[in-house]
């Protein structure tokens, strides 16, 4: 292919044994549709991926990625990239041995995933990493351990998407050591978080392998980050918790508590009604906490020594603006570590705020 | 009158038959046959032009034990600039050539060899760019490749066992992914530190600096080289020894201006710190390349670190490096698990 150039894949189902790689910028790639145009990848010999794109203005468009041996759709370093219509799927159903990630962009500039299809992926059926600029709507994750995941990424707007059967729904990460951290301004709104029901199947050693299966939505160690209108329900450990990273690092740089997060107008169906204690630490912990009485909405309530005990900025501070009915809980650390009674709030009054709005998400030409 | 033209003529045919097509090097688009360049005066038989001139590494890349021939080509009156700690910059129209290959026979070389790909980076105005020319089956010519090739060879090794494997040639695509710092393809192995040893030339054994300086295709290098070490050479420190290998195998894309710098997983040889050495560095999209195992390196546990786990491996979707290995480094993975293994925690 050179500049300029589109190529239409016929529907039909393509076999491959290697890797396909794409490095020609700006050119579009279509199918016939993502049910039509199957790129199979079940006796792929080498490539570390099904399909990895390293330049930019790159469109590709309604076809499917299934079976790929690691990642289904890499994309790496690309300034402008669109994803629409497509679908990556392991046929086989959620298993450990499945690729980590169905889309992953990662050190990428305007990125539109739109449109998609992720199904049984052993990490994050979406996951943008270390990313600027990212939409990601109108998508369906299922069966993966996480449905949508936003790692260390800048200006994200995450609508109008359903996450259901996965572990968890859609999770908003941030982890030390990288090139890119510091992940901040990211909407989650008009979402569908249901039913994420599949016990964690990720390999050990993975965030993710820390997931409950029911979680709804996780904002962990993120900066201004607003989640409203979106529908959490049938989540079995809890349907929104907001937490800091809570294993230890030497990084200078990094900031492992969430701040400026705004929930505000979401709909919450049943939650934490069948914890997943087994995995990671969040469930038991919440459940000791909460003496098995699960909230909808968890802040975990760690924020740096000093702010313990001198209080919080009060411009870093959750702000929730929910329904009477929505319960809340949070701790003290200070007095939990202490031993003090009463560690506990359940009244979320007291973070009641006006809500700042973040701007939207624009990417020139969508 | 009449002869000494004729001379002329034989002579002018000669020198053009054996000229390295400078233009071609610099052209927009490569030749579909090797041969056009002119850099060898035999093909088979890998004969190079005066000019082009042949080199070796310290520390090599691991290709499934394939077998590799290296030469650079300086346009005449042009040199290349030292750099420290980095490749030498090399002039518009210079070449670095590779040539792959398995002997038939690794206990006889005698028995000729079996010539894979030969794979190209040429300095154009705009940069370097990359291709490969896979050969023949006759031997007698490359050609080119864009988009790669599966070639299933078997040679017989040092013990006399019967191996194969199943050979990639790398596409243009693939090419860049290791070929790369800061999005612009770049040569990966003639830094001045990874020249800086002894190699028999036609003319005598000297060490390649000085030989280059004699040559005059470079313009200096310094006198207070530090260099990595021959992995192979067992006489050498087990630290010494796996960070020239781990910077020759993975550093050219695990390093902070690499293809893999967002893992932040960095194994060139300049790293200094632990937790980006790997040690108890959590993985970060690893998937199941985990293995299910909590760090890349966990000191004193081999058998517990992601990086050996995935050196071992031979699924495409584990195993690294992601590409241009299918079989197990089996003498690299002893050494790099020893050295775990004997690591302070």
């Amino acid at each position: 292919m050179s500049k300029g150039d589109t190529l239409i894949i016929k529907a039909g189902h393509y076999l491959f044994e290697d890797g396909l790689s794409l490095d020609v910028d700006d050119v579009t790639i279509i199918g016939e549709g993502m049910d039509k145009t199957i790129l199979d990848f079940k006796n792929q010999q080498s490539g570390a991926q099904g399909f990895l794109v390293t330049s930019n203005k790159v469109t590709l468009k309604d076809f499917a990625i299934l079976d790929a041996k690691g990642d289904a759709l890499k994309v790496i370093g690309s300034n402008g990239i669109n994803m629409i219509n497509l679908r990556t799927e392991w046929t086989g159903g959620p298993k450990s041995t499945n690729g980590a990630y169905g889309f992953y962009p990662v050190e990428s500039e305007d990125v539109l995933i739109d449109g998609c299809v992720a199904i049984g992926a052993s990490d994050a059926g979406i996951y943008v990493g270390q990313s600027k600029n990212i939409i990601v709507r109108n998508s369906i994750a299922q069966y993966n351990v996480a449905g949508i995941e936003i790692e260390n990424s800048y200006y994200a707007d995450v609508y109008n998407n359903i996450a259901s059967h996965n572990t968890g729904g859609i999770l908003i990460f941030d982890l030390p050591d990288l090139p890119q951290q510091g992940g901040h301004h990211i909407r989650v709104f008009d979402n569908k978080s249901m039913n994420n029901d599949t016990d964690n199947f990720a390999p050990e050693g993975n965030i993710v392998g820390e997931v409950p299966r029911g979680t709804g939505i996780i904002i962990m160690a993120n900066s201004d980050v607003e989640v409203f209108n979106n529908i959490m329900s049938g989540n079995g450990t809890v349907n929104l918790s907001i937490v800091s990273y809570s294993d230890e690092t030497d990084d200078p740089n990094y900031y492992p508590h969430p701040r400026r997060i705004q929930v505000h107008n979401n709909t919450y169906g049943p939650g934490g009604f069948d914890p997943d204690i087994e995995t990671g630490e969040l469930a038991k912990a919440l459940y000791e906490i909460s003496d098995g009485n699960m909230p909808d909405i968890f802040w975990d309530g760690v924020v740096p020594i000093s702010q313990m005990i001198f209080g919080q900025p009060k411009i870093d501070k959750l702000k929730v603006d929910e329904n009477s009915d929505v319960s809340f809980l949070t701790i003290s650390p200070i007095k939990y570590m202490l031993g003090l009674s009463n560690p506990v709030k359940t009244e979320k009054k007291e973070f009641f705020g006006v809500i700042n709005p973040l701007e939207p998400i624009e990417i020139d030409g969508i | 009158m009449k002869k000494k033209f004729q001379f002329l003529l034989v002579l002018l045919l000669f020198t053009k038959l054996n000229a390295i097509n400078d233009n071609l090097i610099i052209s927009e688009s490569f030749p579909i046959k090797l041969s056009e360049f002119g850099f060898f005066l035999d093909n088979s038989a890998q004969i190079p032009h005066e000019n082009v001139i042949p080199y070796e590494l310290i520390s090599t890349l691991f290709s499934d034990y394939s077998h590799k021939q290296r030469w650079v080509y300086v346009p005449n009156n042009k040199k290349a600039k030292y750099e420290e700690n980095w490749v030498f910059n090399f002039p518009v129209g210079s070449a670095l050539i590779k040539t792959f290959y398995y002997p038939i026979d690794e206990r006889n070389p005698e028995f000729g060899m079996n010539l894979l790909e030969t794979r190209l980076l040429l300095r154009k105005e705009s940069g370097w760019e990359a291709v490969s020319y896979a050969w023949n089956e006759e031997q007698t010519e490359a050609y080119k490749k864009i988009a790669g090739k599966t070639i299933n060879v078997s040679w017989t090794d040092f013990m006399g066992d019967k191996r194969d494997v199943r050979y990639r040639v790398p596409n243009v695509n693939q090419c860049k992914e290791c070929h790369a710092a800061e999005d612009k393809i770049t040569p990966i192995g003639p830094k001045a530190r990874n020249l800086n040893k002894d190699f028999k030339f036609n003319e005598g054994e000297f060490n390649q600096l000085i030989y280059w300086m004699k040559r005059q295709i470079i313009d200096d290098y310094p006198m207070e080289l530090i260099s990595p070490v021959d992995w192979m050479d067992e006489s050498q420190n087990i630290n010494d020894r796996v960070r020239s290998y781990l910077d020759v195998n993975c550093g050219h894309c695990h390093s902070p201006t690499g293809n893999a710098n967002s893992t932040g997983l960095y194994l060139h040889l300049d790293e200094t710190r632990d937790i980006h050495l790997g040690l108890y560095k959590k993985p970060v999209a690893t998937g199941r390349g985990s293995g299910g195992f909590k760090y890349s390196i966990v000191p004193g546990k081999p058998e517990e670190s992601i990086l050996l786990h995935r050196m071992i491996s031979l699924d495409p979707g584990v195993m690294m490096p992601e590409s241009g290995r299918a079989l197990s480094h089996t003498e690299a993975v002893e050494m790099v698990r020893e050295w775990i293994l004997v690591m302070d925690d």
